[in-house]
């Protein structure tokens, strides 16, 4: 049975591999970069992710960003961190949410405000941040506004909110060994599919899946495996040493550093990458990146011969 | 313990303008073992700000004084005769030192000389680290002893976030403990790992300044 009916579920139950594509919305109030984006994008994913002031710096809302995606075609999946909203105001903006049209929810902390100070941007690092739950208690919350037809209180609400509900996973953040029991908590609160960290080291997320898979867990919620789109070998140098939770194997560095076109042979690094993710028993998709130059994409999903999506 | 550190001098050179005869109060509880407002902190404070004030052309005479406690009125009350003489108060100690100097003294100036931050213990000499965030509904049975509302930048309740760096780590800081490796760990030690993985449901926030300011009665003390 169906759970919110998104298309992103129902590919997922179909049994089909699926792609998600990440979507940042823009630094200001102007909707045209998001609909030039959804053009580019439309019919190459199943999901989009609309992020929601990722790295704490201030951009257009993710429910606004979501619906615009939506009106153009593409099916948002939109985040929501427990940074800057309480209990109220995440639930209220879920009904909101739900009211515009939106059926795909990922649930995460969200990036701590202290770092939003970063390159040219000011950010907020001054700014009170929230936490009044977490992503795994958001987690319940949606399924409790979904299943049972209440909220975190346990009053009851007119109409359900069926979301699909989503959680991000870092198999490789240390402690490494508590991590598939962060998924189980994840699923056992109500996670219908993952979208991981940035993979690059797809022999170690391997075994971290079959742990996954050892414990149910690939059954019970659908894994996708996140792909970042490297553009150089100082890119993936950097992502290694500063990026918590992303493992970028010497070698792939090396190649990427000997190659006399990065940016070509990123891409093919890329479609390498989503292949490998493919026969990892228990992956269910891939979620892709490509940040700050999404109109790459189409072009890697169609090398990766993952075009066109399936009519579901 | 409470911890507090020195306000920027140029700070309290603006608020003391105007003023010829300050007293700066100490306390020698908490402020002082964190070397921030004790007896010691405050005599070394008197002749900076003295000169402080010089450098931009006041003439301001300081006097000191530093009480047990500046949170108990009998301690507060050994002010009695000497606060008459300044026309300002600089209290060194806590926030809830000033507005005890305030309160008892509310026709003069009383201005906080330090930032109170945070409930923490004196981890080594000159090291100083969050501990309790008096939320008001203490969870750390739960968390074998380490307190992840004031310890995980998130106040996280169910686990560690993505953002655990390599050498167990805080994201935002790469000299701060990941509370949630620290609480795995000495899960794993003890063998009971088993106890993290039940999902905790949403706090109550409301024992804490989340439910308004803070009233304790006990009808039993009051006579």
């Amino acid at each position: 049975m169906m759970k919110a009916g998104s298309r992103l579920e129902k590919v997922i139950k179909a049994g089909q591999f699926a792609l998600t594509v990440e979507v940042g919305p823009p630094r200001g109030a102007n909707p045209e970069d998001l609909l030039r984006k959804a053009k580019e994008l439309k019919d190459i994913a199943d999901g989009y992710n609309v992020t929601d002031n990722q790295t704490a710096v201030v951009r257009m809302s993710s429910i606004a960003g979501a619906k615009l995606l939506l009106d153009a075609g593409c099916e948002p999946i939109m985040q929501m961190t427990c940074r800057d909203r309480n209990r109220i105001a995440l639930q209220s903006d879920l009904l909101g949410a739900w009211a515009l049209g939106m059926r795909n929810c990922l649930c995460i902390s969200g990036d701590h405000q202290i770092a939003s100070a970063s390159g040219k941007l000011k950010g907020h690092p001054g700014s009170k941040n929230v936490f009044d739950v977490d992503s795994i208690q958001l987690i319940s919350i949606l399924k409790d506004m979904r299943d049972n037809g209440v909220l975190e209180s346990g009053d009851p609400i007119a109409k359900p909110t069926p979301f699909f509900i989503g959680a991000a996973w870092t198999p490789m953040a240390p402690p490494e060994e508590f991590r598939v029991l962060r998924l189980l908590k994840k699923v056992e609160a109500g996670a219908d599919f993952i979208q991981t960290q940035a993979i690059f080291d797809m022999k170690r997320f391997a075994s971290a899946v079959e742990s996954a898979r050892d414990m149910g867990l690939a059954d019970r919620t659908a894994i996708l495996a996140g792909i970042i789109v490297p553009k150089s070998a100082r890119m993936l140098e950097y992502m290694n040493a500063n990026v918590p939770g992303v493992e970028v194997p010497e070698s792939l560095i090396k190649r990427m550093a000997s190659s006399s076109n990065q940016k070509e042979e990123g891409y093919r690094i890329t479609v390498e990458l989503i292949q490998a993710a493919r026969e990892i028993p228990g992956v269910k998709g891939v979620h892709l990146q490509a940040i700050e130059s999404e109109e790459v994409l189409p072009g890697i999903v169609e090398a990766a011969g993952l075009l066109p999506r399936p009519q579901v | 313990m409470i911890i507090a550190e020195w306000k920027p001098l140029p700070e309290l050179v603006e608020k003391l303008k105007g003023h010829k005869r300050a007293l700066i109060v100490g306390c020698a509880t908490c402020v002082a073992e964190c070397a921030a407002g004790g007896e010691h902190e405050v005599e070394t404070l008197a002749p900076l700000l003295r000169m402080a004030m010089q450098k931009e052309g006041h003439d301001l005479t300081v006097l000191t004084k530093t009480l047990e406690r500046q949170c108990e009125w009998e301690f507060v009350e050994q002010l009695a005769e000497l606060a008459p003489n300044a026309d300002a108060i600089v209290s060194l100690a806590c926030g809830i030192g000033v507005q005890a100097l305030a309160e008892r003294f509310p026709e003069m100036s009383v201005y906080p000389g330090v930032n109170t931050t945070s409930l923490a213990i004196r981890q080594e000499p000159g090291l100083w680290l969050a501990r309790c965030a008096a939320c008001g509904d203490c969870a750390l049975g739960e968390t074998f002893g380490f307190c992840s509302v004031a310890r995980c930048a998130k106040s996280l309740s169910n686990g560690p976030c993505g953002g655990t760096r390599k050498e167990g780590k805080c994201e935002i800081d790469e000299n701060l403990d990941c509370v949630w490796y620290q609480i795995y760990e000495r899960a794993s030690a003890r063998g009971k790992v088993e106890q993290l993985i039940k999902v905790r449901r949403p706090r109550n926030w409301s024992n804490s300044g989340h439910g308004g300011p803070k009233r304790m009665v006990r009808e039993d003390l009051r006579s």
